[in-house]
Protein backbone atom coordinates (compact mmCIF):
# COMPACT_ATOMS: atom_id res chain seq x y z
CA UNK A 1 0.00 0.00 0.00
CA UNK A 2 3.01 2.26 -0.12
CA UNK A 3 3.19 2.77 -3.87
CA UNK A 4 3.03 6.30 -5.12
CA UNK A 5 -0.43 7.29 -6.34
CA UNK A 6 -0.93 7.10 -10.08
CA UNK A 7 -3.51 8.63 -12.29
CA UNK A 8 -6.38 6.58 -13.74
CA UNK A 9 -5.25 4.12 -16.40
CA UNK A 10 -7.39 5.83 -18.99
CA UNK A 11 -5.34 8.96 -18.60
CA UNK A 12 -1.70 8.01 -19.02
CA UNK A 13 -0.59 10.91 -21.17
CA UNK A 14 2.67 12.30 -19.81
CA UNK A 15 2.19 15.26 -17.55
CA UNK A 16 4.32 18.33 -17.93
CA UNK A 17 4.55 18.84 -14.18
CA UNK A 18 5.82 16.42 -11.56
CA UNK A 19 3.54 13.96 -9.81
CA UNK A 20 2.07 15.02 -6.47
CA UNK A 21 4.10 13.60 -3.60
CA UNK A 22 2.54 11.13 -1.17
CA UNK A 23 1.18 13.66 1.25
CA UNK A 24 -0.51 13.78 4.60
CA UNK A 25 -3.81 14.05 2.71
CA UNK A 26 -3.10 10.71 1.07
CA UNK A 27 -2.64 9.00 4.40
CA UNK A 28 -5.64 10.74 5.92
CA UNK A 29 -7.84 9.54 3.09
CA UNK A 30 -6.44 6.03 3.35
CA UNK A 31 -7.12 5.98 7.09
CA UNK A 32 -10.74 7.12 6.57
CA UNK A 33 -11.19 4.44 3.89
CA UNK A 34 -9.77 1.69 6.09
CA UNK A 35 -11.89 2.81 9.06
CA UNK A 36 -15.01 2.69 6.87
CA UNK A 37 -14.04 -0.82 5.73
CA UNK A 38 -13.63 -1.97 9.32
CA UNK A 39 -16.93 -0.33 10.28
CA UNK A 40 -18.76 -2.19 7.49
CA UNK A 41 -17.08 -5.59 7.74
CA UNK A 42 -16.31 -6.01 11.44
CA UNK A 43 -19.95 -6.50 12.54
CA UNK A 44 -20.39 -9.08 9.76
CA UNK A 45 -17.49 -11.07 11.21
CA UNK A 46 -18.71 -10.56 14.78
CA UNK A 47 -22.13 -11.92 13.94
CA UNK A 48 -20.69 -14.92 12.10
CA UNK A 49 -18.49 -15.56 15.13
CA UNK A 50 -21.39 -15.16 17.53
CA UNK A 51 -23.52 -17.54 15.49
CA UNK A 52 -20.88 -20.23 15.80
CA UNK A 53 -19.77 -19.85 19.44
CA UNK A 54 -21.24 -21.70 22.39
CA UNK A 55 -21.51 -18.56 24.50
CA UNK A 56 -20.75 -15.20 22.92
CA UNK A 57 -20.61 -13.42 26.25
CA UNK A 58 -17.72 -15.64 27.34
CA UNK A 59 -16.10 -15.27 23.93
CA UNK A 60 -14.85 -17.80 21.44
CA UNK A 61 -12.91 -19.60 24.17
CA UNK A 62 -16.21 -21.21 25.14
CA UNK A 63 -15.90 -23.27 21.96
CA UNK A 64 -17.35 -23.40 18.48
CA UNK A 65 -20.64 -25.07 17.72
CA UNK A 66 -23.23 -25.54 15.00
CA UNK A 67 -26.03 -26.04 17.54
CA UNK A 68 -27.44 -22.56 16.91
CA UNK A 69 -27.38 -23.02 13.15
CA UNK A 70 -29.19 -26.32 13.47
CA UNK A 71 -31.76 -24.73 15.76
CA UNK A 72 -32.40 -21.92 13.26
CA UNK A 73 -32.71 -24.26 10.31
CA UNK A 74 -34.99 -26.48 12.32
CA UNK A 75 -37.27 -23.67 13.50
CA UNK A 76 -37.26 -21.39 10.50
CA UNK A 77 -36.85 -23.68 7.51
CA UNK A 78 -40.38 -22.75 6.38
CA UNK A 79 -39.58 -19.04 6.35
CA UNK A 80 -36.30 -19.65 4.54
CA UNK A 81 -38.02 -21.82 1.94
CA UNK A 82 -40.80 -19.30 1.43
CA UNK A 83 -38.28 -16.50 0.93
CA UNK A 84 -36.45 -18.49 -1.74
CA UNK A 85 -39.76 -19.29 -3.42
CA UNK A 86 -40.83 -15.64 -3.44
CA UNK A 87 -37.40 -14.46 -4.64
CA UNK A 88 -37.46 -16.85 -7.60
CA UNK A 89 -41.06 -16.01 -8.49
CA UNK A 90 -40.21 -12.34 -8.16
CA UNK A 91 -37.27 -12.78 -10.52
CA UNK A 92 -39.53 -14.51 -13.07
CA UNK A 93 -42.05 -11.66 -12.85
CA UNK A 94 -39.49 -8.88 -13.14
CA UNK A 95 -37.86 -10.62 -16.12
CA UNK A 96 -41.21 -11.03 -17.86
CA UNK A 97 -42.36 -7.47 -17.08
CA UNK A 98 -39.17 -5.47 -16.74
CA UNK A 99 -37.07 -6.52 -19.72
CA UNK A 100 -39.80 -5.82 -22.32
CA UNK A 101 -40.61 -2.58 -20.49
CA UNK A 102 -36.95 -1.51 -20.66
CA UNK A 103 -36.94 -2.15 -24.40
CA UNK A 104 -40.17 -0.20 -24.83
CA UNK A 105 -38.74 2.71 -22.82
CA UNK A 106 -35.59 2.64 -24.94
CA UNK A 107 -37.62 2.84 -28.12
CA UNK A 108 -40.23 5.42 -27.18
CA UNK A 109 -39.48 9.09 -27.57
CA UNK A 110 -37.25 10.33 -24.79
CA UNK A 111 -39.87 12.67 -23.29
CA UNK A 112 -42.64 10.11 -22.77
CA UNK A 113 -40.00 7.54 -21.90
CA UNK A 114 -38.67 9.72 -19.12
CA UNK A 115 -42.14 10.31 -17.65
CA UNK A 116 -42.93 6.58 -17.64
CA UNK A 117 -39.51 5.79 -16.24
CA UNK A 118 -40.07 8.34 -13.50
CA UNK A 119 -43.38 6.68 -12.62
CA UNK A 120 -41.90 3.18 -12.61
CA UNK A 121 -39.22 4.29 -10.14
CA UNK A 122 -41.83 5.65 -7.70
CA UNK A 123 -42.08 2.41 -5.67
CA UNK A 124 -38.46 3.02 -4.60
CA UNK A 125 -39.14 6.64 -3.69
CA UNK A 126 -42.33 5.96 -1.75
CA UNK A 127 -41.52 4.23 1.57
CA UNK A 128 -42.33 0.52 1.57
CA UNK A 129 -44.52 1.01 4.61
CA UNK A 130 -46.82 3.33 2.62
CA UNK A 131 -46.98 1.00 -0.38
CA UNK A 132 -47.80 -1.93 1.87
CA UNK A 133 -50.54 0.05 3.64
CA UNK A 134 -51.96 1.01 0.25
CA UNK A 135 -52.05 -2.63 -0.86
CA UNK A 136 -53.72 -3.65 2.39
CA UNK A 137 -56.47 -1.02 2.29
CA UNK A 138 -57.18 -1.92 -1.35
CA UNK A 139 -56.86 -5.70 -1.44
CA UNK A 140 -56.97 -6.61 2.24
CA UNK A 141 -60.62 -7.61 1.86
CA UNK A 142 -59.80 -10.25 -0.75
CA UNK A 143 -59.33 -12.99 1.81
CA UNK A 144 -57.62 -15.55 -0.38
CA UNK A 145 -55.15 -13.09 -1.86
CA UNK A 146 -54.48 -11.56 1.57
CA UNK A 147 -53.73 -14.98 3.07
CA UNK A 148 -51.52 -16.12 0.22
CA UNK A 149 -47.82 -15.62 -0.41
CA UNK A 150 -48.75 -13.97 -3.74
CA UNK A 151 -49.70 -10.87 -1.75
CA UNK A 152 -46.07 -10.55 -0.59
CA UNK A 153 -44.90 -11.33 -4.13
CA UNK A 154 -46.86 -8.36 -5.49
CA UNK A 155 -45.08 -6.02 -3.09
CA UNK A 156 -41.68 -7.45 -3.96
CA UNK A 157 -42.32 -7.17 -7.71
CA UNK A 158 -43.33 -3.50 -7.36
CA UNK A 159 -40.21 -2.73 -5.36
CA UNK A 160 -37.70 -4.67 -7.50
CA UNK A 161 -39.10 -3.98 -10.98
CA UNK A 162 -37.36 -0.57 -11.32
CA UNK A 163 -33.98 -2.17 -10.57
CA UNK A 164 -34.42 -4.65 -13.41
CA UNK A 165 -35.72 -2.04 -15.85
CA UNK A 166 -32.97 0.46 -15.09
CA UNK A 167 -30.20 -2.11 -15.23
CA UNK A 168 -31.33 -3.33 -18.69
CA UNK A 169 -32.06 0.18 -19.93
CA UNK A 170 -28.57 1.34 -18.89
CA UNK A 171 -26.98 -1.38 -21.04
CA UNK A 172 -29.27 -0.62 -23.97
CA UNK A 173 -28.32 3.04 -23.84
CA UNK A 174 -24.59 2.35 -23.53
CA UNK A 175 -24.41 0.12 -26.63
CA UNK A 176 -25.77 1.29 -29.96
CA UNK A 177 -28.68 -1.10 -29.99
CA UNK A 178 -30.52 0.84 -32.68
CA UNK A 179 -27.70 0.33 -35.17
CA UNK A 180 -27.59 -3.41 -34.47
CA UNK A 181 -31.33 -3.69 -34.91
CA UNK A 182 -31.28 -1.63 -38.06
CA UNK A 183 -28.63 -3.93 -39.50
CA UNK A 184 -30.66 -7.01 -38.56
CA UNK A 185 -33.80 -5.52 -40.05
CA UNK A 186 -32.11 -4.65 -43.34
CA UNK A 187 -31.14 -8.31 -43.53
CA UNK A 188 -34.82 -9.20 -43.24
CA UNK A 189 -35.07 -10.18 -39.55
CA UNK A 190 -38.59 -9.88 -38.14
CA UNK A 191 -39.35 -8.11 -34.87
CA UNK A 192 -39.31 -11.30 -32.82
CA UNK A 193 -36.16 -12.58 -34.55
CA UNK A 194 -34.43 -9.32 -33.70
CA UNK A 195 -35.62 -9.65 -30.12
CA UNK A 196 -34.30 -13.18 -29.71
CA UNK A 197 -31.04 -12.85 -31.63
CA UNK A 198 -30.03 -9.22 -31.30
CA UNK A 199 -31.69 -7.43 -28.39
CA UNK A 200 -31.64 -10.06 -25.65
CA UNK A 201 -28.10 -11.40 -26.25
CA UNK A 202 -26.72 -7.87 -26.28
CA UNK A 203 -28.46 -6.94 -23.03
CA UNK A 204 -27.32 -10.08 -21.21
CA UNK A 205 -25.01 -8.16 -18.87
CA UNK A 206 -27.79 -5.85 -17.74
CA UNK A 207 -30.23 -8.71 -17.34
CA UNK A 208 -27.77 -10.68 -15.20
CA UNK A 209 -26.93 -7.69 -12.99
CA UNK A 210 -30.62 -6.82 -12.66
CA UNK A 211 -31.51 -10.41 -11.78
CA UNK A 212 -28.90 -10.62 -9.04
CA UNK A 213 -30.14 -7.34 -7.60
CA UNK A 214 -33.76 -8.51 -7.70
CA UNK A 215 -32.94 -11.78 -5.92
CA UNK A 216 -30.90 -10.00 -3.24
CA UNK A 217 -33.53 -7.34 -2.59
CA UNK A 218 -36.40 -9.80 -2.53
CA UNK A 219 -34.60 -12.09 -0.08
CA UNK A 220 -34.02 -9.16 2.28
CA UNK A 221 -37.24 -7.16 1.82
CA UNK A 222 -38.72 -6.28 5.18
CA UNK A 223 -40.42 -2.87 5.11
CA UNK A 224 -43.40 -4.05 3.05
CA UNK A 225 -43.34 -7.69 4.05
CA UNK A 226 -43.83 -6.90 7.73
CA UNK A 227 -47.29 -5.55 6.96
CA UNK A 228 -48.11 -7.88 4.06
CA UNK A 229 -47.29 -11.18 5.76
CA UNK A 230 -49.62 -13.37 7.79
CA UNK A 231 -48.60 -15.88 10.49
CA UNK A 232 -48.60 -18.53 7.76
CA UNK A 233 -46.56 -16.53 5.26
CA UNK A 234 -43.51 -15.50 7.26
CA UNK A 235 -40.42 -14.79 5.19
CA UNK A 236 -36.77 -15.00 6.20
CA UNK A 237 -36.37 -11.33 7.24
CA UNK A 238 -39.57 -11.50 9.32
CA UNK A 239 -38.08 -14.52 11.08
CA UNK A 240 -34.84 -12.57 11.53
CA UNK A 241 -36.62 -9.68 13.23
CA UNK A 242 -38.43 -12.18 15.42
CA UNK A 243 -35.19 -13.94 16.35
CA UNK A 244 -33.45 -10.63 17.12
CA UNK A 245 -36.28 -9.54 19.34
CA UNK A 246 -37.02 -12.67 21.28
CA UNK A 247 -34.15 -15.14 21.15
CA UNK A 248 -30.63 -15.08 22.52
CA UNK A 249 -27.89 -13.29 20.60
CA UNK A 250 -26.29 -16.52 19.38
CA UNK A 251 -29.50 -17.65 17.67
CA UNK A 252 -30.04 -14.27 16.04
CA UNK A 253 -26.45 -14.41 14.84
CA UNK A 254 -26.82 -17.93 13.50
CA UNK A 255 -29.91 -16.84 11.60
CA UNK A 256 -27.92 -13.91 10.21
CA UNK A 257 -25.26 -16.40 9.09
CA UNK A 258 -27.94 -18.30 7.15
CA UNK A 259 -28.99 -15.04 5.52
CA UNK A 260 -25.37 -14.20 4.64
CA UNK A 261 -24.85 -17.64 3.12
CA UNK A 262 -27.78 -16.96 0.80
CA UNK A 263 -27.08 -13.33 -0.01
CA UNK A 264 -23.31 -12.79 0.00
CA UNK A 265 -22.65 -15.05 -3.04
CA UNK A 266 -25.31 -13.03 -4.89
CA UNK A 267 -23.65 -9.75 -3.88
CA UNK A 268 -20.20 -10.96 -4.93
CA UNK A 269 -21.61 -12.13 -8.27
CA UNK A 270 -23.24 -8.71 -8.62
CA UNK A 271 -19.89 -6.98 -8.03
CA UNK A 272 -18.33 -9.19 -10.71
CA UNK A 273 -21.17 -8.56 -13.15
CA UNK A 274 -21.03 -4.79 -12.78
CA UNK A 275 -17.21 -4.80 -12.97
CA UNK A 276 -17.37 -6.74 -16.24
CA UNK A 277 -19.92 -4.42 -17.80
CA UNK A 278 -17.63 -1.40 -17.23
CA UNK B 1 -28.88 9.67 -12.42
CA UNK B 2 -29.90 8.08 -15.72
CA UNK B 3 -27.76 9.09 -18.66
CA UNK B 4 -29.71 11.08 -21.16
CA UNK B 5 -30.12 8.70 -24.03
CA UNK B 6 -30.35 9.80 -27.63
CA UNK B 7 -33.80 10.06 -29.06
CA UNK B 8 -34.34 6.55 -30.31
CA UNK B 9 -36.07 6.51 -33.63
CA UNK B 10 -36.54 2.81 -33.87
CA UNK B 11 -36.09 0.39 -36.70
CA UNK B 12 -39.81 -0.41 -36.70
CA UNK B 13 -43.15 1.09 -35.70
CA UNK B 14 -44.34 2.12 -32.29
CA UNK B 15 -46.84 -0.71 -31.87
CA UNK B 16 -44.48 -3.40 -30.60
CA UNK B 17 -42.76 -1.24 -27.97
CA UNK B 18 -46.14 -0.12 -26.66
CA UNK B 19 -47.32 -3.71 -26.51
CA UNK B 20 -44.19 -4.64 -24.59
CA UNK B 21 -44.75 -1.90 -22.03
CA UNK B 22 -48.37 -2.89 -21.49
CA UNK B 23 -47.95 -5.79 -18.99
CA UNK B 24 -45.71 -3.74 -16.69
CA UNK B 25 -48.03 -0.75 -17.00
CA UNK B 26 -51.13 -2.79 -16.12
CA UNK B 27 -49.51 -4.39 -13.06
CA UNK B 28 -48.13 -1.03 -12.02
CA UNK B 29 -51.49 0.75 -12.25
CA UNK B 30 -53.44 -2.05 -10.59
CA UNK B 31 -51.09 -2.62 -7.68
CA UNK B 32 -49.43 0.73 -7.16
CA UNK B 33 -51.26 3.72 -8.62
CA UNK B 34 -54.73 2.56 -7.66
CA UNK B 35 -53.84 1.46 -4.12
CA UNK B 36 -51.97 4.70 -3.46
CA UNK B 37 -54.97 6.73 -4.64
CA UNK B 38 -57.10 4.62 -2.33
CA UNK B 39 -54.69 5.29 0.52
CA UNK B 40 -55.03 9.03 0.01
CA UNK B 41 -58.84 8.71 0.17
CA UNK B 42 -58.70 6.54 3.28
CA UNK B 43 -56.47 9.12 4.93
CA UNK B 44 -59.39 11.56 4.65
CA UNK B 45 -62.10 9.13 5.72
CA UNK B 46 -61.31 8.73 9.43
CA UNK B 47 -63.04 10.40 12.37
CA UNK B 48 -61.16 13.60 11.53
CA UNK B 49 -62.04 13.65 7.84
CA UNK B 50 -59.67 15.50 5.55
CA UNK B 51 -58.39 17.40 8.56
CA UNK B 52 -56.31 14.28 9.27
CA UNK B 53 -53.74 15.60 6.81
CA UNK B 54 -53.53 18.90 8.66
CA UNK B 55 -53.30 17.06 11.98
CA UNK B 56 -50.50 14.87 10.57
CA UNK B 57 -48.50 18.04 10.05
CA UNK B 58 -49.51 20.08 13.10
CA UNK B 59 -50.22 17.74 16.02
CA UNK B 60 -47.24 18.24 18.39
CA UNK B 61 -46.59 14.51 18.73
CA UNK B 62 -46.54 13.84 14.98
CA UNK B 63 -44.71 17.07 14.27
CA UNK B 64 -41.99 16.18 16.78
CA UNK B 65 -41.39 12.80 15.19
CA UNK B 66 -41.52 14.31 11.71
CA UNK B 67 -38.90 16.89 12.65
CA UNK B 68 -36.64 14.39 14.39
CA UNK B 69 -36.91 12.10 11.33
CA UNK B 70 -35.94 14.95 9.01
CA UNK B 71 -33.08 15.95 11.33
CA UNK B 72 -31.81 12.38 11.49
CA UNK B 73 -32.05 11.96 7.71
CA UNK B 74 -30.24 15.25 7.10
CA UNK B 75 -27.45 14.41 9.56
CA UNK B 76 -27.06 10.96 8.01
CA UNK B 77 -26.88 12.48 4.53
CA UNK B 78 -24.26 15.03 5.51
CA UNK B 79 -22.07 12.50 7.34
CA UNK B 80 -22.40 9.91 4.57
CA UNK B 81 -21.52 12.38 1.83
CA UNK B 82 -18.47 13.65 3.71
CA UNK B 83 -17.05 10.22 4.49
CA UNK B 84 -17.95 8.68 1.15
CA UNK B 85 -16.41 11.59 -0.77
CA UNK B 86 -13.13 11.35 1.13
CA UNK B 87 -12.96 7.65 0.52
CA UNK B 88 -14.53 7.52 -2.96
CA UNK B 89 -12.25 10.20 -4.45
CA UNK B 90 -9.26 8.48 -2.86
CA UNK B 91 -10.19 5.08 -4.30
CA UNK B 92 -10.82 6.40 -7.78
CA UNK B 93 -7.61 8.46 -7.78
CA UNK B 94 -5.04 6.03 -6.52
CA UNK B 95 -4.02 2.59 -7.66
CA UNK B 96 -2.32 0.42 -5.05
CA UNK B 97 -2.24 -3.24 -4.19
CA UNK B 98 -5.27 -4.15 -2.13
CA UNK B 99 -7.37 -1.37 -3.62
CA UNK B 100 -9.79 -3.73 -5.35
CA UNK B 101 -10.11 -5.65 -2.11
CA UNK B 102 -11.00 -2.48 -0.20
CA UNK B 103 -13.58 -1.58 -2.86
CA UNK B 104 -15.22 -4.98 -2.67
CA UNK B 105 -15.35 -4.82 1.13
CA UNK B 106 -16.85 -1.33 1.04
CA UNK B 107 -19.58 -2.30 -1.42
CA UNK B 108 -20.36 -5.74 -0.01
CA UNK B 109 -23.18 -4.57 2.31
CA UNK B 110 -24.81 -2.83 -0.67
CA UNK B 111 -28.15 -4.57 -0.38
CA UNK B 112 -28.26 -5.66 3.26
CA UNK B 113 -31.81 -5.18 4.53
CA UNK B 114 -32.58 -2.77 7.36
CA UNK B 115 -33.24 -5.52 9.91
CA UNK B 116 -29.82 -7.05 9.35
CA UNK B 117 -28.21 -3.61 9.55
CA UNK B 118 -29.98 -3.09 12.86
CA UNK B 119 -28.38 -6.30 14.07
CA UNK B 120 -24.97 -5.12 12.81
CA UNK B 121 -25.42 -2.03 15.01
CA UNK B 122 -26.32 -4.29 17.94
CA UNK B 123 -23.11 -6.26 17.34
CA UNK B 124 -21.18 -2.98 17.54
CA UNK B 125 -23.02 -1.08 20.25
CA UNK B 126 -25.63 -3.34 21.82
CA UNK B 127 -25.68 -4.74 25.36
CA UNK B 128 -23.17 -7.45 24.41
CA UNK B 129 -21.67 -5.39 21.60
CA UNK B 130 -18.04 -4.73 20.82
CA UNK B 131 -17.76 -1.11 21.92
CA UNK B 132 -19.56 -1.54 25.27
CA UNK B 133 -17.32 -4.53 26.05
CA UNK B 134 -14.25 -2.48 25.20
CA UNK B 135 -15.31 0.55 27.23
CA UNK B 136 -16.20 -1.81 30.08
CA UNK B 137 -12.68 -3.22 30.08
CA UNK B 138 -11.10 0.24 29.78
CA UNK B 139 -13.25 2.54 31.89
CA UNK B 140 -15.48 0.10 33.73
CA UNK B 141 -18.50 1.58 32.01
CA UNK B 142 -20.61 -0.03 29.27
CA UNK B 143 -21.17 2.53 26.57
CA UNK B 144 -24.30 1.15 24.89
CA UNK B 145 -25.53 3.29 21.99
CA UNK B 146 -27.46 0.87 19.80
CA UNK B 147 -30.99 1.30 21.13
CA UNK B 148 -31.30 5.03 20.54
CA UNK B 149 -31.20 7.74 17.90
CA UNK B 150 -27.40 7.34 17.81
CA UNK B 151 -27.79 3.67 16.99
CA UNK B 152 -30.22 4.52 14.22
CA UNK B 153 -27.78 7.10 12.87
CA UNK B 154 -24.96 4.53 12.83
CA UNK B 155 -27.28 2.06 11.09
CA UNK B 156 -28.27 4.50 8.36
CA UNK B 157 -24.63 5.40 7.87
CA UNK B 158 -23.92 1.71 7.41
CA UNK B 159 -26.76 1.45 4.93
CA UNK B 160 -25.84 4.51 2.86
CA UNK B 161 -22.06 4.38 2.65
CA UNK B 162 -21.68 1.51 0.13
CA UNK B 163 -24.05 2.93 -2.48
CA UNK B 164 -22.81 6.51 -2.02
CA UNK B 165 -19.18 5.45 -2.44
CA UNK B 166 -20.10 3.67 -5.68
CA UNK B 167 -21.82 6.77 -7.08
CA UNK B 168 -18.96 9.06 -6.08
CA UNK B 169 -16.29 6.72 -7.42
CA UNK B 170 -18.04 6.54 -10.79
CA UNK B 171 -18.23 10.32 -10.94
CA UNK B 172 -14.68 10.93 -9.65
CA UNK B 173 -13.23 8.71 -12.40
CA UNK B 174 -14.24 11.44 -14.81
CA UNK B 175 -12.48 14.27 -12.96
CA UNK B 176 -9.40 15.67 -14.60
CA UNK B 177 -6.50 15.45 -12.10
CA UNK B 178 -4.74 18.22 -14.01
CA UNK B 179 -7.19 20.82 -12.72
CA UNK B 180 -6.27 19.87 -9.19
CA UNK B 181 -2.59 20.05 -10.01
CA UNK B 182 -3.13 23.47 -11.47
CA UNK B 183 -4.81 24.54 -8.23
CA UNK B 184 -2.00 22.98 -6.24
CA UNK B 185 0.69 24.71 -8.26
CA UNK B 186 -1.15 27.98 -7.67
CA UNK B 187 -0.71 27.39 -3.97
CA UNK B 188 -4.07 25.96 -2.87
CA UNK B 189 -3.99 23.70 0.17
CA UNK B 190 -5.71 20.27 0.27
CA UNK B 191 -8.84 21.67 1.95
CA UNK B 192 -9.15 24.50 -0.58
CA UNK B 193 -8.74 22.04 -3.44
CA UNK B 194 -11.36 19.74 -1.93
CA UNK B 195 -13.90 22.53 -1.42
CA UNK B 196 -13.22 24.64 -4.52
CA UNK B 197 -12.28 22.03 -7.12
CA UNK B 198 -13.43 18.53 -6.22
CA UNK B 199 -16.78 19.21 -4.53
CA UNK B 200 -18.10 21.50 -7.32
CA UNK B 201 -17.04 18.98 -9.96
CA UNK B 202 -18.76 16.16 -8.09
CA UNK B 203 -21.88 18.18 -7.39
CA UNK B 204 -24.33 16.26 -9.61
CA UNK B 205 -23.22 12.96 -8.08
CA UNK B 206 -23.30 14.39 -4.56
CA UNK B 207 -26.81 15.77 -4.99
CA UNK B 208 -28.11 12.54 -6.54
CA UNK B 209 -26.48 10.30 -3.92
CA UNK B 210 -27.47 12.67 -1.12
CA UNK B 211 -31.10 12.66 -2.19
CA UNK B 212 -31.26 8.86 -2.23
CA UNK B 213 -29.53 8.80 1.13
CA UNK B 214 -32.02 11.29 2.58
CA UNK B 215 -35.04 9.50 1.13
CA UNK B 216 -33.99 6.09 2.43
CA UNK B 217 -33.18 7.48 5.88
CA UNK B 218 -36.64 9.09 5.96
CA UNK B 219 -38.55 5.98 5.00
CA UNK B 220 -36.37 3.15 6.31
CA UNK B 221 -38.08 1.09 8.91
CA UNK B 222 -36.33 -2.26 9.41
CA UNK B 223 -33.40 -0.81 11.33
CA UNK B 224 -35.59 1.15 13.75
CA UNK B 225 -37.80 -1.91 14.18
CA UNK B 226 -34.81 -4.06 15.16
CA UNK B 227 -33.18 -1.51 17.46
CA UNK B 228 -36.12 -0.30 19.52
CA UNK B 229 -39.79 0.37 19.08
CA UNK B 230 -39.42 3.45 21.25
CA UNK B 231 -37.28 5.43 18.80
CA UNK B 232 -39.51 8.29 17.75
CA UNK B 233 -39.21 8.37 13.96
CA UNK B 234 -42.11 8.74 11.56
CA UNK B 235 -42.10 5.21 10.03
CA UNK B 236 -42.22 3.81 13.56
CA UNK B 237 -45.16 6.10 14.44
CA UNK B 238 -47.02 4.96 11.31
CA UNK B 239 -46.47 1.33 12.22
CA UNK B 240 -47.72 1.91 15.75
CA UNK B 241 -50.81 3.83 14.56
CA UNK B 242 -51.65 1.01 12.18
CA UNK B 243 -51.00 -2.05 14.33
CA UNK B 244 -51.50 -1.00 17.93
CA UNK B 245 -53.99 1.85 17.62
CA UNK B 246 -55.71 0.41 14.52
CA UNK B 247 -55.98 4.02 13.39
CA UNK B 248 -55.81 3.28 9.68
CA UNK B 249 -56.85 6.74 8.54
CA UNK B 250 -54.12 8.46 10.55
CA UNK B 251 -51.54 5.88 9.44
CA UNK B 252 -52.58 6.54 5.83
CA UNK B 253 -52.35 10.31 6.21
CA UNK B 254 -48.92 10.05 7.85
CA UNK B 255 -47.69 7.65 5.14
CA UNK B 256 -48.83 10.12 2.55
CA UNK B 257 -46.89 12.93 4.23
CA UNK B 258 -43.79 10.71 4.50
CA UNK B 259 -44.08 9.56 0.88
CA UNK B 260 -44.56 13.13 -0.34
CA UNK B 261 -41.42 14.33 1.49
CA UNK B 262 -39.19 11.55 0.18
CA UNK B 263 -40.53 11.89 -3.33
CA UNK B 264 -40.07 15.67 -3.24
CA UNK B 265 -36.47 15.27 -2.03
CA UNK B 266 -35.70 12.99 -4.96
CA UNK B 267 -37.50 15.17 -7.51
CA UNK B 268 -35.78 18.30 -6.21
CA UNK B 269 -32.39 16.62 -6.45
CA UNK B 270 -33.06 15.59 -10.04
CA UNK B 271 -33.98 19.11 -11.06
CA UNK B 272 -30.93 20.54 -9.23
CA UNK B 273 -28.37 18.05 -10.49
CA UNK B 274 -29.66 18.59 -14.02
CA UNK B 275 -28.60 22.26 -14.14
CA UNK B 276 -25.89 23.07 -11.68
CA UNK B 277 -26.57 26.13 -9.54
CA UNK B 278 -26.64 26.80 -5.76
CA UNK B 279 -25.01 24.87 -2.98
CA UNK B 280 -24.52 21.12 -2.95
CA UNK B 281 -25.26 18.62 -0.17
Amino acid sequence: MSQTPTRPIADRTPLPSHRPPVSATYWLQLVVTVILCVFLILPVFLSILAGLTVNYFEGWTSGLTTVWLAKVIDEYSNSIGLSLQIAIACLACTLALGVPAAYALYRTSSRIGRIVEELLVMPIAVPGLATALALIVTFGGWGELRQSWVFILIGHVLFTLPFMTRSVLAVMSSIDLNAFEEAARSLGASFWQRMAHVVLPNCKGGIVAGSLMVLTLSLGEFNMTLLLHTPLTRTLPIGLADAYASLRLEVGSAYTVVFFVLVIPLLIALQRATARSK
Amino acid sequence: MPARRPRARGPSGWMEPLLLLLPAAVIFCAFFVLPLARLVLIGGSGSLGWAAYAVALTDPRYLASLLSTILLAATTTLATLTLATVSGVFLSRHRFSGRQFLVSLLTLPLAFPGVVIGFMVIMLGGRQGLLPSMTDALFNERWVFAYSMTGLFVGYLYFSIPRTILTIMASAEKLDPRIEEAARSLGAGPLRIALDVIVPALKPALVAAGAICFATAMGAFGTAFTLATRINVLPMVIYTEFTLQANIAMAAALSFVLGAITWAALALARSVSGNSVAAAG
